[in-house]
């Protein structure tokens, strides 16, 4: 016993283990969230082949108008409803209109509508839900009463009563979706941070003492940016068929002003005899809101894999 | 219980109350009275019309009584068409969207669930794929170029079915699919993704072990569990049918009430207006209280917590 206790260590006495056991060797490196996110993505092909559509879109919906022989507003009364041809590509309308240069106004229309929805949804809606989230107790009692007070009076209703008050315009329209837009974005945010509050890494940053909007900002809003931007991209095909719809029924974008809602509304006189000029918006109608909604769709699964089925 | 549906209750009452005010203020703001279109009136004229509309007092009177009017049920008359009560038109036209609306929920409901189930039952096969393409383009086609498409399509080319109007049983085939295709493809949606959690539950193990066929397995017990969220659209669904009769009677050239929405606001009649708004309103919330009573009469295991409903 005594010696022992006198014992001198050395060098010699210790073995250098195998440091990595085999079988524990960690395969590949971490990867950081937003690669994961972004390769689970690009191997989703019908979410890829539907941001390829949007990226098309976007591009024709700028130069589009430009490349066309004739602009989207003269009248041509000399060649209405004209079919497709080499000098009007999409036809005419009945104004004689070039229909190809109306097609892709009603493009910029349309994404605008939706882009301008979906940044009033970010801005109103993580603030607000954020808020709500973070401070809980009273402050999110009484604000989420409000929201629910908003939500119920239904939002069809709110638009239309804006559009009778108000000059219809593009700008009216994004307007009034912003009314109640934003409450549904706001609920998600909320449940999200009400989760988020309780985890050990907000407990240490306010524990170094982080003010309560570096928290809601550095912490607590990056970690619930998932379902954002997957709420984001689902609010932009509901808000351009909010904007075609309205338009369809002559309370949204005014003629000669072309969008694709006032198109088809156009078409319906007419559509017995000159098909195609209901069939052109009609088709990319559908084919942008399908992009975004797959898109939407992939870009869920791949932030959340295990909802995946 | 009391305190819930109290609270439930109250919270209606406020909505309405703030839709009825907003409506109320929002028509008041618009510059000029709805007499200033008609040309050549004379002053005197007028001012007997704006008497009569009751136009003349000053806006917190008007607003007082029209609140007084509301909770009697009053309406006021159409300004546009000739000395028609706002009620008496809606309770002419509505009979139409309700028809049509029933029709769709009802249609909504069976191919819905019976498309998730069956997708489910069949997942990762060719059923569960073509099933999902229908949902995805049931959120994608909208009711109106779907209505515009169907119509061209089946009216006009094939003449299957009448262009317009709806007289007989087989005119109903067009509206009502498209105001039943969004939430198709939404209630195929939620069918699905639950029934293939409730598959997976031990309660349709043991149910399999003992030697149930397999129809009897999903209709007698994974259904049950499977279209409880079907309950939460409920709401939603309504407003969906509700928002797609106004496009679909337009289309359809149905007197319905969606079609006098839409008329009295490009005619600017604003008693009509007002009214439809608040009859609609109520429509939503008395779906909504639905909702909320039905999914806690289904699913005993759900508190009398207040929820949120999927988007509308």
């Amino acid at each position: 016993m005594k010696d022992s206790r006198t014992l001198t260590l050395t060098k010699e006495m210790f073995k250098r283990l195998s440091f990595r056991p085999p079988g524990e060797t960690i395969a590949g490196d971490s990867v950081p969230m937003w690669r994961d996110v972004l390769r689970r993505l690009v191997t989703n092909k019908l979410a890829m082949s539907g941001v390829v559509f949007l990226v098309l879109l976007g591009v024709m919906a700028i130069i589009g108008p430009m490349i066309s022989p004739h602009d989207y507003f003269t009248n041509n009364l000399d060649r209405t409803n004209e079919p497709p041809s080499a000098d009007y590509w999409f036809g005419t309308d009945n104004l004689g209109r070039d229909l190809f240069s109306r097609l892709w106004m009603g493009a910029r229309i349309s994404l605008v509508v939706g882009l301008a929805a979906a940044a009033i949804d970010l801005i109103f809606g993580v603030i607000y839900g954020g808020i709500m989230g973070y401070a809980g107790g009273r402050t999110d009692e009484m604000m989420n009463k409000v929201s629910e007070i908003l939500y119920s009076i239904p939002y069809l209703l709110v638009v239309i009563l804006l559009l009778v008050v108000m000059e219809p315009s593009m700008w009216t329209i994004i307007l009034a979706l912003s009314v109640t837009g934003w409450i549904n974005m706001s609920w998600i945010v909320r449940g999200q941070i009400k989760q988020l509050k309780n985890q050990e890494y907000v407990l240490a940053a306010r524990s170094m003492g982080a003010s309560g909007a570096r928290m809601l900002f550095k912490h607590l809003i990056p970690n619930t940016l998932g379902p954002i931007i997957v709420t984001l991209t689902l609010t932009v095909p509901s808000a351009i068929f909010s904007e075609a719809f309205l338009s369809f029924l002559g309370l949204g974008v005014q003629s000669p002003a072309a969008s694709w809602g006032t198109m088809i509304n156009d078409s319906l006189a007419g559509w017995t005899l000159f098909p195609w000029q209901m069939m052109f918006p009609a088709a990319l109608l559908c084919l942008t809101m399908l992009a975004f909604n797959v898109f939407g769709d992939g870009l869920r699964d791949a932030f959340d894999p295990k909802l995946k089925k | 219980m009391v305190r819930y549906w109290g609270g439930k209750l109250v919270s209606v009452i406020i909505s309405l109350f703030v839709l009825a005010t907003a409506t109320f203020f929002l028509m008041k703001a618009i510059p000029g009275d709805p007499f200033t279109s008609e040309k050549a009136v004379p002053p005197e004229v007028k001012a007997k019309l704006m008497a009569f509309y009751g136009l003349d007092k000053p806006i917190w009177e008007q607003y007082l009584i029209y609140l007084k009017k509301l909770i009697h049920l009053d309406l006021g008359t159409s300004m546009k068409s000739q000395y028609q009560t706002v009620s008496s038109i809606i309770t002419d036209s509505f009979g139409y969207s309700l028809r049509l609306g029933i029709f769709a929920i009802i249609v909504s409901v069976i191919v819905g669930v019976g498309l998730g189930v069956v997708a489910a039952m069949y997942h990762r096969k060719a059923i569960d794929g073509i099933a999902m393409v229908i949902a995805v383009l049931g959120v994608s086609i909208p009711n109106f170029v779907l209505a515009s498409m169907t119509q061209y399509l089946f009216g006009y080319k094939l003449q299957w079915f009448q262009v317009a109007g709806l007289n007989g049983p087989f005119d109903y085939v067009l509206p009502v699919l498209a105001l039943a295709a969004l939430p198709i493809a939404y209630i195929a949606r939620l069918t699905r993704s639950t029934m293939l959690e409730v598959l997976n539950a031990e309660y349709i193990k043991t149910a399999k072990a003992k030697g149930l066929k397999r129809s009897v397995t999903i209709v007698r017990h994974a259904l049950r569990n499977g279209i409880l969220p079907v309950v939460t659209y409920v709401g939603p669904m309504t407003a969906n049918i509700l928002t797609g009769s106004v496009v679909v009677e337009r289309i359809f050239g149905i007197p319905g009430l969606g079609k006098y929405f839409v008329d009295s606001v490009s005619n600017r009649d604003y008693t009509l207006i007002m009214g439809i708004t608040l009859f609609y309103a109520v429509i939503l919330m008395l779906a909504r209280l639905l909702t909320d009573l039905l999914y806690g009469l289904v699913d005993p295991r759900i508190g009398l917590r207040s929820r949120k409903g999927a988007s509308s």
